[in-house]
């Protein structure tokens, strides 16, 4: 087995047992990185020297026992919207192509802390503003289940790194989905924490109310390991919400008895791809014969979550990204008359088109005379959406439901239409516009190879309920790998 | 015959709060300080920083609110106001529009002998704009983000003052309550108050409002005065010629008197507020707001009773101590410690208003501490030092708050109680004067004080004048 | 339900403001498919009115937590070479723009 075919925990073990030291991890890591970069594209830059010199570090703080988590040494990727200091940090946008933190983002300093090397930061949609990593200045993310297809987005480099071996494990955000589709596209586990769970403080925000990083990884039990790692209460974060326990591994039991699911029936309309329905519903009886009891029930206002989210998270953009102006930071445009015009060009020249059609839409829904009409309404019918869960906790531990109404799509097909695009994250987006927890794991693949994800959601600070029927369910099959991996051979 | 106008002006005042920190960053909100050296990636709205609200910004706006008997929120928000400049780093300012921490209010004000009620319409808490520094030379402006983040209230008035006076007495009404909180220093020069005049005229006894405008830019009371007549005449002056005054913000130049238009097209003063995400709401509960009226001074109106009541000195002198709390303060320490307020306050309305004048010196800059000016006092009363050298000593203690004991001592100003010392030079003054003495025992009584006056010079000032007086006339008497 | 629109479409003018709103220059195709994009997008949010929303609290924040704050300490010392390490243009230790009033 190659070091990079295993999963973060076993590198993790076997570096603490000296099996494997830490700069060979990394090496193994940053091989697999050139071979796969050229068809992939998971990052946008790569930290060769750096990771090599933290391998270093690393290997001599576990040597002297400061160190001792079950992911020390293992290599990471961290998405480009996680500042780190001294390394750029773009956002996958032209406006911060030479932007280099001075501070990191808690989470990453989490991470750190517990030892992981960071390999580098991964390609995503501009901003985060997208469903395919096809909006991203450095150039599009391939699928590594097959290369014509998208990985999904926005966290479409941190999923396809992680399938491709490049990493051991990575984190995305997720803000309508963007964790849990490309995770699914991708054939690999990502959660979104309960909002509130993992500090925001250094990730560039998107929607502020319902950004939220969280682990991708190869399993359950990675994601599990890396969560625990990077929930934590945060004094710099005024939405860090404290909680009561941060162990998650210890939910990571084969036992799904007395878990009550249910499956909103009204996700399966029109829409959901035959193929995606079927493997949700055979995934739900693996968890049913398991031992959880599972029902159909009514969610209600389902289809109202893309559009309040999209008033919502595009008013919160317009205010978050004004601050990528040219003066302080990134990039100011070449030529222009006064400050306004600065202004102008500098944003017009460096965003790219979805960035501004949202900013645009935004501004408009903010502006004199429409506040009411469309932003307090978007925001009530967040508190009915908040409701209507609320309510099906009431019945259920969990909502077992579909990622995405279909598998990864051919690259080129999805931003010419950006309302169908909009409206394939109508799965995902209640769940951040609640604040819930949510889960997307692999149950299968399609008939043309490409990877299905079942999501899981629960109630607040329920992340427990959704690993153990996360790991249960994972115990019933082999774990697939990518074709472009399995092609490329043994690193 | 020409037509009557009534002038209606209401306030907008911005006043930094004497926080150690900025608002939302834990930058020092010290004044001055070399460019940019007071900032962080929160201040200065760098990618992916969050704010985390200052506890003690909220004690502060929640009793200033209380001072000006405004009804506090229970749950008050934050919300951003949008808008492009360079002075602002996230290009929002964090704000309060919809629920506000204090509204409904209300101050009490005094001009030309009448009283009257200035409403508070609301009042907020916000974060301060950095500064922008024009370079002359490349026609360029130059940002430094010190100030960016430093905590501020803006208390809005209603539309309730009708001439410059009482724009005035508002202006130091609150100045005064707020000094008396210890909630802002409130110095309009260095812009820790500053206010906008919104202003509209209206034909006398017409119960509408007129088209008003809003004034920025406005450094001193006198400046405010200027330019509540200068728009008042300009707004006049365009309906006079049935032309109709623009609603605009418009900037005062002192200097030439005049003001002028101060937004672009590319400016459409619509804010887009919304509440802030990165934010928490502020609960004030019962308890928070009881702790918070309880820990409320003193104010004047209750001083002037209770030093009139306690101190037994006169109302005029309680009028001028009490305008300024550093001087209300040094009164009540140094009369508590030396139990002789009407000294006390002598010392504060003759000598310190003397001295403050000669040094260009606001009360608030009064330096020196109470117990010095209380052994001062002590030191006079029990014959020590004599009047002209306490002068001498006072002037010391107010600019080097020197401690009077101890200088008296070091100096040698004691004055001298020595009798024999005193008569040696009695019969010397006496015996080198013969015309003086002739003069004095033929009645001239001026000769008098010249032989007093020669041994007060020849003791250095030492000796009791008094004492001098009484010697000298048993002696020639005899 | 009836549909019920709220804004009406997007006009040049419409386009403009909220470019000078937004500080966004759009020419051309850009600009023509922004009015398109956001037309259509502002027709499918109008889906919102469907829903009866009467007496409902609108919720900005997800959870009920509140009175989150720092102390009164200063911790940050001398920040400006971090502050200004990214300046497209700077001098004398602040960051240069165009002069911002005439």
């Amino acid at each position: 087995m190659s070091i990079m075919s295993m999963t973060a925990v076993e590198l993790g073990s076997k570096i603490r047992k000296r099996e494997i030291s830490v700069e060979e991890a990394v090496k193994a890591s940053l091989a697999q990185v050139k071979k796969m970069e050229v068809k992939v594209h998971s990052f946008v830059t790569v930290d060769e020297e750096g990771a090599l010199k933290r391998a270093q570090k690393v290997q001599k703080l576990i040597d002297e026992g400061l160190i001792s988590g079950p992911l020390a040494g293992v290599p990471a990727a961290v998405k480009d919207n996680l500042c780190t200091a001294g390394l750029r940090t773009t956002c996958s946008s032209k406006i911060l192509e030479n932007f280099v933190p001075s501070y990191t983002a808690e989470a990453v300093q989490c991470l750190e802390r517990s030892g992981a090397v960071i390999i580098g930061k991964t390609n995503m949609d501009e901003f985060a503003m997208g469903s395919t990593t096809e909006t991203s200045y450095y150039g599009v993310t391939k699928n590594p289940w097959n290369l014509e297809h998208v990985p999904g987005g926005s966290s479409g480099g941190s999923c396809a790194a992680a399938a491709a071996e490049e990493c051991s494990y990575a984190l995305g955000s997720d803000t309508g989905g963007s964790i849990r589709q490309p995770s699914s596209f991708c054939g690999v586990v990502g959660i979104k924490p309960t909002y509130g769970t993992v500090s925001r403080y250094g990730l560039i925000a998107y929607a502020s109310s319902l950004d939220q990083i969280g682990p991708i990884a190869r399993n359950v039990t990675d994601c599990a390991a890396v969560l625990e790692m990077i929930a934590a209460h945060d004094v710099k974060d005024s939405t860090s919400v404290p909680r009561k326990s941060y162990d998650f591994m210890g939910a990571l039991v084969d036992d799904v008895r007395g878990l009550r699911i249910g499956i909103p029936q009204d996700y399966f309309t029109e829409g959901l791809d035959e193929e995606v329905k079927e493997h949700i519903l055979s995934a739900a009886k693996v968890l049913e014969e398991r031992g959880a009891s599972v029902e159909m029930f009514d969610l209600s206002l389902v289809q109202y979550a893309v559009p309040a989210y999209y008033v919502i998270a595009c008013a919160e953009a317009g205010s978050n990204l004004s601050r990528f102006d040219g003066v302080k930071y990134g990039y100011r445009a070449g030529h222009y008359e006064g400050l306004h015009d600065m202004y102008k060009r500098s944003r017009s020249e460096g965003f790219g088109a979805e960035v501004k059609r949202r900013i645009m839409l935004g501004s408009f829904v903010l502006s004199s005379g429409y506040y009411d009409a469309y932003y307090l309404k978007a925001l009530k019918t967040k508190a009915l959406i908040k409701q209507a869960f609320d309510k099906a906790f009431e019945k259920y531990d969990i909502i077992a439901a579909p990622v995405s109404p279909s598998a990864a799509p051919k690259l080129g097909k999805s931003l010419s239409d950006p309302l169908k695009m909009y409206l394939s994250d109508i799965y995902t987006i209640s769940v951040n516009l609640a604040g819930l927890p949510g889960i997307s794991i692999p149950v299968g693949t399609n008939k043309e190879g490409l990877p299905v994800g079942m999501q899981l959601i629960g109630n607040c600070y329920e992340e427990r309920k959704l690993l153990r029927a996360a790991y249960t369910f994972e115990q019933t099959r082999v774990y697939e790998r990518p074709g472009v991996v399995k092609m490329g051979g043994e690193a | 015959m020409a037509k009557q106008y009534e002038t209606v002006i209401g306030l907008e005042v911005h006043v930094e709060l004497a926080t150690k920190t900025k608002i939302f960053c834990s930058c020092s909100t010290q004044f001055g300080g070399a460019p940019n050296t007071h900032t962080c990636p929160v201040c200065t709205g760098m990618p992916g920083s969050l704010p985390v609200l200052n506890r003690q910004v909220v004690e502060y706006a929640a009793a200033i609110g209380l001072a000006v008997n405004c009804e506090i929120t229970r749950e008050c928000k934050f919300d951003r106001k949008n808008y492009f400049y360079p002075d602002n780093p996230q290009n929002y300012q964090i704000s309060q529009l919809y629920l506000p921490i204090a509204k409904n209010g209300y101050v009490e004000i005094e001009t030309g002998g009448t009283r009257k009620r200035v409403r508070i319409h609301e009042m907020h808490m916000e974060e301060d704009a950095g500064k922008l520094i024009h370079d002359e030379w490349d026609d360029t402006s130059l940002v430094d983000y010190n100030r960016s983040g430093v905590p501020l209230v803006e208390i809005v008035s209603e539309p309730d003052m009708r001439s410059a006076d009482e724009v005035i007495a508002y202006l130091e009404k609150l100045r005064l309550i707020i000094q008396y909180l210890g909630a802002s220093d409130c110095k309009l020069q260095e812009g820790s108050m500053r206010a906008d005049v919104n202003l509209s005229v209206r034909e006398a006894g017409k119960e509408e409002f007129g088209t008003r405008t809003e004034m920025k830019n406005l450094n001193s009371f006198k400046a405010i005065a200027r330019a509540v007549e200068g728009e008042r005449e300009r707004q006049i002056e365009l309906l006079e010629a049935g032309k109709k005054v623009i609603q605009e913000t418009r900037r005062w130049d002192d200097n030439k008197e005049a003001s002028y238009p101060m937004r672009s097209k590319e400016d459409a003063k619509d804010y887009r507020y919304f509440p802030d995400p990165d934010l928490a709401p502020v609960i004030i509960d019962e308890e928070w707001i009881e702790r918070i009226r309880a820990e409320q001074p003193e104010f004047r109106t209750e001083k002037l009773e209770r030093y009139e009541r306690e101190y037994n000195i006169p109302r005029y002198d309680a009028e001028i101590i009490t305008e300024s709390k550093k001087m209300a303060d040094i009164f009540e320490a140094a009369s508590t410690a030396c139990g002789k307020p009407k000294k006390v306050s002598n010392w504060l309305m003759v000598e310190t208003m003397r001295l403050l004048k000669e040094h260009g010196m606001e009360p608030e800059e009064l330096a020196f501490s109470p117990e010095n000016l209380a052994k001062l006092v002590e030191l006079t009363e029990d014959g020590t030092i004599n009047s002209s050298v306490a002068k001498e000593v006072f002037e010391k203690i107010f600019s080097e708050d020197v401690d009077p004991e101890k200088y008296v001592e070091e100096k040698g100003l004691k004055t001298v109680s020595d009798e024999g010392a005193l008569k040696e030079v009695l019969q010397k003054v006496i015996a080198e004067n013969p015309q003086a003495v002739v003069d004095y025992r033929k009645g001239k009584a001026k000769a008098l004080g010249s032989l007093v006056g020669q041994t007060m010079k020849m003791m250095k000032g030492k000796a009791d004048p008094a004492l001098v007086n009484q010697k000298l006339k048993e002696l020639l008497d005899h | 339900m009836e549909d019920r629109k709220i804004a009406d479409k997007i006009s040049d003018e419409m386009i403009d403001y909220v470019g000078i709103l937004a500080k966004l220059e759009l020419s051309g195709r850009e600009r023509e498919e922004a009015k398109a994009d956001m037309e259509r997008m502002l027709d499918y949010i109008d889906m919102l009115n469907e829903l009866d929303t009467e007496g409902i609290e609108p919720m900005s924040h997800v959870f009920p937590i509140s009175n989150v704050f720092r102390e009164d300490i200063v911790t940050n010392g001398d920040g400006h070479e971090e502050t200004l390490a990214n300046a497209p243009l700077m001098k004398e230790n602040c960051f240069k723009v165009p002069r911002t009033i005439g």
